[in-house]
């Protein structure tokens, strides 16, 4: 009698590998990502809370480096991630009433989230600038 | 779980390259996913020259030619051609898609590569092991259930609501969509997937069923249902034109419905 074979360990086909990316799957990885990086940015907007409670010091400490062009920067990316978390939340409402799952609806949908997004932080900021001229 | 790197064994390596034969004039490059059980090797890229002169014009003519005309130990599964048995759904061109229906003219890029279906254990070369996505389509009990004593010919149905069924009923189980939702990769396990799931819906919206209730209990889960994001390589990929994207937002639907 033939012994049976020992079992074959088999290989896993590759994915993201060789996948070729799609809008849709893109924008729903960032939208992840961002969502991600909205826990980093509450917390940041809990420090300076915080900050405004303990006193004009160390509020003065926050301030101080918000202001600066990392803290700047890292409010820039804050706003963005808010922005594209927030649209990317609309586009899923609009998803889970069933309507804009054709081809042309669904990558406009998705497109107008990203360039929405991107448009909304830069008009945010320019406001920001004009009406706070920059600095405090 | 998800892990975006593949395991050891699964590494690919470049594999053999087949030149083309001699005085072939219109040759195409095919790189093909190879892995065999018997010889212990990690997973290879074997590379051939199709000579488009002697060739049908399908990705599977290409495949069949490889296989009749330079290395007979490719393995493929294919049957109908016609794009009715669902067999030969693999990855190519970075797409999951059945290699009988799509032209080597929609192909863009010169090379062709070809792997099997995305995140699936391999039995051989483009053969995945469709053991598990077999068995969530039957989690769904893909049958009609009643309970009202059975008439004495038929089920009636009206045509208004047969016409239901369009869009779902064409579904061919080839796995293309599943295999290319990345929320399927990393949760295969207890995520059921587009094909399942688009099958679930069929029978959730069959005016003949009287399990409504009860499919829609089987289906309302963090993870067999909620794991679907939206993320739509489903619809894209599927080779008969369906929607799984938005049938699974019609069961997400008629959830909420039934709450309010």
């Amino acid at each position: 009698m033939a012994s049976p074979k020992a079992p074959v360990a088999r290989p896993l086909s590759p994915h993201l590998q060789i996948y070729r990316p799609t809008l849709t799957m893109t924008m729903s990885i960032v939208h992840r990502i961002t969502g991600a990086a909205l826990y980093f940015g509450t917390l940041l907007l809990a420090w300076w809370l915080i900050a405004a409670a303990a006193g004009p010091n160390a509020f003065a400490t926050v301030q101080g480096f918000m202001d600066g062009i990392v803290g700047r920067l890292i409010l820039f990316g804050y706003t963005w991630a808010l922005l594209h978390h927030l649209l990317g939340g609309v586009r899923h409402l609009i998803w889970d009433t069933c309507y804009g799952f054709g081809p042309r609806e669904r990558e406009l949908l998705t497109l107008a989230g990203l360039i929405g997004s991107v448009g909304l932080t830069v008009l945010i900021w320019i406001l920001g600038y004009l009406t706070l001229g920059g600095a405090r | 779980m998800v892990q975006f790197t593949l395991p050891k064994n699964s590494k690919i390596t470049e594999g053999k390259v087949w030149p083309a034969a001699p005085g072939t004039k219109n040759a195409r490059e095919f790189r093909v996913y190879r892995w065999s059980p018997d010889d212990g090797q990690n997973p290879r890229i074997d590379t051939y020259q199709v000579d488009l002169d002697d060739c049908g014009p399908m990705l599977l003519d290409a495949l069949i030619w490889i296989k009749s005309k330079i290395d007979p130990t490719l393995t493929f599964r294919r049957s109908c051609r016609e794009g009715v048995c669902g067999s030969c759904a693999m990855n190519i061109d970075g797409v999951n898609t059945l290699a009988c229906t799509r032209t080597m003219k929609e192909v863009p890029s010169k090379t062709v590569n070809i792997y099997p279906l995305p995140h699936m254990p391999v039995v051989k070369d483009l053969v995945p092991d469709l053991t598990n996505f077999y068995a969530q389509y039957a989690s769904i009990e893909p049958w009609l259930q009643t309970k009202t004593p059975e008439p004495i010919r038929e089920w009636k149905q009206s045509h208004e609501d047969r016409e239901k069924l369009d869009g779902l009923y064409e579904c061919i189980l080839c796995a293309c969509c599943s295999t290319s939702c990345p929320s399927y990769w990393w949760n295969s396990d207890r995520y059921l997937g587009p094909a399942a799931l688009l099958q679930a819906n069929r029978w959730i919206l069959d005016s003949r069923d009287e399990s409504t209730g009860e499919r829609l209990d089987n289906v309302e889960d963090p993870f067999r249902l909620y794991r679907c994001h939206t993320i739509m390589n489903c619809t894209k990929a599927c080779p008969k034109g369906l929607n799984p994207a938005k049938a699974i937002a019609e069961i997400k639907m008629k959830l909420v419905e039934r709450q309010v």
